[in-house]
């Protein structure tokens, strides 16, 4: 039986915290551009929110670059 | 091309047609939450997924010179029509679960085909049944597990960093999200199951003689399989995109996005680490675990044990009829004419009852009204009666799911 459980525990494991970590750092970029019902949204949650969706463009890219390699 | 006889060509228009029913099944993988979340207009969705698939089938250089995964020793006499009857086998199963609306693997129905129709030509020897299990079989019961515990703690996660914002404001954020992600998983899709094609054409012309035995796929090869997947993810298998996007969870943007995310990251992890999960069943594990993953959300298990059953059913029955297809394929022209015909028919026979109930892009986000059917036959059969779509989904007695009945009642 050739089950490469190593294999499986790391796909699990990768998929669990790569997922979890993409959507949240995202969620986080989302709320920090859009904190804005009271008028004006600080600098720094601007800032944070840009660095959020740099990280997750350059997951895209990587997830790209997987494909094609 | 001295050797190209006519079962070759057969057999390669036969490969293009299961690319295309592959295209089909599969545009709800990557589009069924962006078009139930209205994230993006059906056609749209479709056409970006399509053209999506196209490019992704010229992405890779690397080509699946072994389409069977080691599962099949082909060596041991795979012989044009052996591939042909296995192809019907996996293209009829592919008809029959869009008929019904099932979201199962493409992959595995090919797998199943290209496995019958080798113990019914050499016998049970040239199957290699413990990777069958290992690669295929194992992973089908882990992949929703994987990504659907993924999605879970994704939709938990992003309801509650995003619980004091306004949803108007999230709501371009998660459009985005959704659309990209769905991007990644239409290019991982041709990249992958494009190269299925690539493989069996190539598989094809190899055991035909026209080309040498190590030989990679010629350019009109990849071209017509990265065509013939695009133009099937174009035209939609809409009834899969509904059960997947309306039947199996009612879907709000922000589980779209984690789900979405979920099987982009799965997808990609596992062909990249080595363990490859079928596409299908890790964006249907994605959608359920998302369900759960919002405060009240429900999954509706009776659309997913039909779905279960489907999978079960698919190595079994894509064997079978390829099994039969293959003992008459291998007695000479007339056998494979007359698997030629009566495939063409059964085709038009499923397309046929497909019409008594059309689902397209004008209703795809109506309720999915057979979520209350028991098994894969009697949602055949259903879907051949015609009944209005709202109505019978508010009245159906057999149907106490309230998160259903809400859906049906806003038509």
């Amino acid at each position: 039986m050739d089950i490469d459980w190593a294999a499986l525990g790391q796909v699990f494991g990768v998929s669990l915290l790569a997922t979890v970590a993409l959507v949240g750092v995202f969620t986080l970029g989302i709320v920090g551009g859009s904190r804005r019902s009271d008028g004006t949204a600080g600098v720094a949650a601007k800032a944070g929110s840009y660095l959020a969706y740099a990280v997750c463009a350059a997951a895209v890219a990587f997830g790209i670059y997987t494909i094609a390699a | 091309m001295e050797h190209f006889t006519l079962l070759i060509g057969i057999v390669i228009v036969t490969a293009l047609v299961f690319d295309f029913t592959n295209g089909f099944h599969d545009t709800a993988n990557a589009m069924a939450t962006t078009i139930s979340t209205g994230a993006m207009k059906p056609k749209p969705a479709v056409a970006m997924s399509a053209v999506l698939n196209l490019v992704g089938a010229f992405l890779s250089v690397e080509v699946a010179t072994t389409i069977s995964k080691g599962i099949i020793d082909e060596a041991s006499g795979i012989r044009p029509e052996v591939i042909f009857a296995g192809l019907v086998g996996a293209i009829l199963w592919n008809l029959l679960t869009w008929l019904g609306g099932i979201p199962s693997s493409s992959s595995m129905a090919l797998i199943g085909g290209l496995v019958g129709a080798t113990v019914a030509a050499v016998g049970i020897g040239a199957i290699h049944l413990d990777a069958l299990i290992g690669k295929i079989i194992l992973p089908a019961f882990a992949a929703p597990v994987v990504a659907g515990l993924a999605a879970l703690f994704a939709t938990k996660l992003t309801y509650r960093l995003a619980r004091k914002a306004d949803t108007e404001r999230t709501g371009n954020g998660y459009r985005a999200g959704q659309i990209t992600s769905a991007a990644l998983v239409s290019l991982a899709h041709g990249t992958n199951d494009a190269q299925k094609t690539m493989g069996v054409m190539t598989l094809a012309l190899i055991t035909g003689g026209v080309i040498a035995p190590d030989a990679d796929p010629p350019l009109w090869v990849i071209a017509s399989a990265g065509l013939a997947i695009a133009l099937g993810t174009y035209l939609g298998g809409w009834r899969i995109i509904r059960t997947m996007g309306r039947g199996l969870t009612d879907i709000h943007p922000p589980q779209g996005f984690a789900a979405q995310t979920s099987s982009a990251v799965t997808i990609l992890a596992s062909s990249h680490l080595g363990f490859s999960l079928s596409t299908t069943q890790v964006c249907s594990g994605s959608v359920m675990g998302s369900g759960y993953g919002r405060k009240g959300g429900v999954v509706r298990w009776n659309t997913a044990y039909r779905m279960f059953a489907a999978w079960g059913l698919t190595i079994p029955a894509a064997g079978l009829v390829a099994a039969v297809a293959a003992l008459l394929a291998q007695q000479g022209d007339w056998g494979v004419t007359v698997v030629a015909v009566l495939f063409i028919a059964a085709s038009a026979a499923i397309w046929a009852a497909s019409r008594r109930q059309v689902v397209d892009h004008t209703n795809v986000n109506d309720p999915d009204d057979d979520a209350g059917q028991a098994d894969v036959v009697t949602d055949a059969v259903h879907s051949v009666s015609p009944p209005p779509a709202g109505a019978v989904a508010a009245t159906d007695p057999a149907d106490d799911d309230p998160a259903r009945q809400r859906a049906a009642s806003t038509v």
